[in-house]
């Protein structure tokens, strides 16, 4: 197998570790995690508060530097990238949902769409063709041209969806999508996500505290205190940890 | 490059339209700084031009003053024997002298007198105004008065017209009166509009202590020098200086800043258009950088998902030159049209390059006001996308 042309895993850690210096001692806030995510495999990320979730997720964007360990994001060393290079990368090749304030507020949500082939100088005829679809395939047919705050939280992030899927990328994060959303919009919200991440073949990595989320994803990892402390790789497994957790 | 302007405008233009109503709120801020900024600089260049409009529209290059009289003008007295040698002088094209003095022109049918300027020329000779309308003075010691465009407007009076004017003279006062031979164009002297007699007349008709009255020998404030070549200047001012007694000569703008008060109004009014416009640069820096504290996140998204600083601070960059731009213009027409409602005895002149000064400062406060959120937006972590910092 030749990991140079054909890379296996859309994305990839050895040993990454992340301190936080503090007043009470270091914080090792990722403290070795080893992961890989495969082209059209989705993955959530979960874990208690302060488990390391969002630090983990900010290393995979590239947003932060760990201070060991090594990631390869297609089978690139993002060590080995300047710090142009690294935005380049976000943009090409990463899709992004956040928590809040996802979309440009002064952008329709077409336009918000569309920021991301501009951004990457590929907004043409199909590019734009494409992002209306996209739009339309997750239930925003009729509100295109809608500014950000004429959206509900929900169709704000389906938006946020469409704009991390639009220009192809290799691999797509999402931060807590539904942590504003009550939970039939959430699962909808979910479901749709997870459909077009196995559809369009991208590497997919969901950070929830929201357990239930994870009916819809291929693999749960499990963080606490910084580690990677347990895998479900089966629909069984994972769906019993669900109602297991729901049950409580 | 092309690209990053395409998306910059693109974002700039978006955002201004999409929160229209605020931008042009800070638009109409800056369009009324422009109009105080302009009315300010309209109002030093009127007041400025009411001082000195009939030195610096001289034909003449140098002016003597009696020695120790500080550039002067009411401070200097000399004789002609002073005129004479002057004349004689290699360089000096002509020389006239100049009285200057003010009287009331008593006007019918208005109860308060119209103070003017009263100038006493040599007809013919450096000094005397080129009349636009009639003509030029004619002999020595006619009662013949030129007035200038402002004496004109503000009194009525019109070409063969008769003058009658009050002055004191040791404890009396006297009327004379003058024929308006000659109309100049403004010829504005001491803030007050000016007429111009023979300089014999002048010494008989203006203002006089008791002593001055038994006096025979004529006295004027200055000498004007026109020289052959007015690049020599400094030359022929060392000839003149070396050549005759007790006196000092200063260039006409020299002249100008000794006039009393001159400089002390220009450099007022200035630091008032200084300030204003340092007003404008804290309005804009300030309306910019609350802008840019609600946008933190919103930029760390736009940054997190691949947009570069050169994007990010080439937006803030447009959007400001377009806000100062729109107010500017607006501010520029609006004191435009406030121009037009002003009577023209009110000392207020627009001055192409003052004003093209002031515009120029006026669009450049935006940018520099822009600065510091420019560079605070620059350096948004895009960390801040997450609700994390580093
Ligand atoms: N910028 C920071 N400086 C210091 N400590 C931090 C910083 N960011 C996160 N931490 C700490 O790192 C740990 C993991 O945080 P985080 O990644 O936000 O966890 P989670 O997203 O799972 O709640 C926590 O103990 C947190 O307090
Ligand atoms: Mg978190």
């Amino acid at each position: 197998m030749n990991a140079q042309t054909q890379p296996e895993f859309a994305i990839e850690t050895r040993v990454v570790v992340k301190t936080y210096p503090s007043d009470f001692g270091d914080i090792q806030a990722v403290d070795g995690v080893s992961l890989q995510v495969r082209p059209g495999e989705f993955v959530a990320l979960v874990g208690p508060s302060g488990s390391g979730k969002t630090t983990m997720l900010s290393i995979l964007a590239a947003l932060l530097k760990p201070t060991a360990g090594e990631i390869y994001l297609d089978g690139q060393n993002m060590h080995e990238l300047s710090e142009n290079d690294l935005v380049t990368l976000r943009r090409e090749k990463i899709g992004f949902t956040f928590q809040a304030n996802n979309l440009v507020p002064y952008l329709t949500a077409v336009e918000n769409v569309e920021l991301m082939l501009r951004l990457n100088d590929k907004l043409d005829k199909a590019g734009k063709l494409r992002a209306r679809e996209l739009l339309a395939r997750l239930g925003l047919g009729e509100r295109l041209n809608n500014l950000t705050g004429q959206l509900s939280g929900g169709q704000q992030q389906r938006v946020a969806i469409a704009r991390a899927l639009i220009h192809n990328p290799s691999l797509v994060l999402a931060d807590e999508p539904t942590a504003s959303l009550d939970t039939e919009r959430a699962y909808q919200v979910v479901e749709t996500f997870a459909g077009l991440i196995h559809e369009q073949q991208r590497a997919g990595i969901m950070v929830t505290h929201d357990l239930r989320m994870c009916e819809f994803v291929d693999r749960v990892l499990q963080m606490r205190d910084g580690k990677l402390v347990k895998e479900y790789t089966d629909k069984a497994s994972i769906m019993k940890m669900v109602r297991g957790r729901a049950n409580d | 490059m092309k690209q990053v302007m395409e998306i910059s405008a693109f974002l700039a233009f978006k955002e201004i339209w999409r929160n229209r109503g605020r931008f042009l709120l800070v638009a109409l801020v800056i369009a009324l700084i422009t109009l105080l900024v302009l009315f300010i600089a309209a109002l030093g260049e009127g007041l400025g031009n009411g001082n000195r409009e009939y030195l610096s529209k001289l034909d003449a290059q140098l002016i003597a003053f009696q020695s120790k009289s500080d550039y002067l003008i009411g401070a200097s007295r000399l004789d002609r024997d002073r005129l004479a040698s002057i004349a004689r002088v290699q360089g000096v094209a002509d020389a006239g002298m100049l009285g200057a003095s003010s009287a009331n022109l008593i006007l019918p049918g208005q109860e308060e007198p119209l103070k003017v300027a009263l100038l006493g020329v040599e007809p013919g000779h450096a000094g005397e105004p080129p009349v636009v309308q009639g003509r030029q003075l004619g002999t020595k010691l006619s009662n013949e008065v030129i007035i200038d465009r402002n004496t004109a407007l503000r009194s009525g009076l019109a070409l063969g017209d008769t003058l009658e004017m009050r002055v004191t003279q040791g404890t009396r006062d006297e009327y004379y009166k003058l024929r308006v031979v000659g109309i100049s164009g403004g010829q504005q002297y001491s803030l007050q509009p000016s007429i111009f007699v023979p300089f014999f007349t002048w010494d008989k008709v203006r203002p006089k202590s008791e002593a001055e009255i038994n006096s025979s020998d004529p006295i004027a404030n200055i000498i004007l020098i026109k020289l052959d070549d007015p690049a020599q200047a400094d030359v022929v001012r060392q000839r003149i200086l070396s050549q005759v007694n007790n006196i000092e000569v200063a260039t006409i703008s020299e002249t100008i800043q000794a006039l009393p008060g001159y400089s002390a109004q220009q450099s007022t009014l200035n630091t008032q258009g200084g300030f204003t416009l340092f007003i404008g640069l804290l309005v804009i820096g300030g309306f910019f950088q609350i802008q840019i504290l609600q946008k933190v996140a919103q930029i760390g998204v736009l940054k997190a998902i691949g947009t570069t600083n050169k994007v990010v601070a080439a937006t803030f960059i447009i959007q400001i030159f377009m806000i100062t731009v729109i107010g500017v213009l607006i501010g520029s027409l609006l004191t435009f049209l406030f121009s037009l409602t002003f009577p023209p005895t009110i000392p207020i002149v627009f001055n192409g390059t003052t004003s093209a000064i002031a515009i120029v400062a006026l669009l450049l406060i935006g940018p520099l006001g822009g600065l510091v959120s420019i560079r605070y937006a620059v350096r948004i972590e895009p960390l801040k996308a997450l609700g994390l910092s580093s």
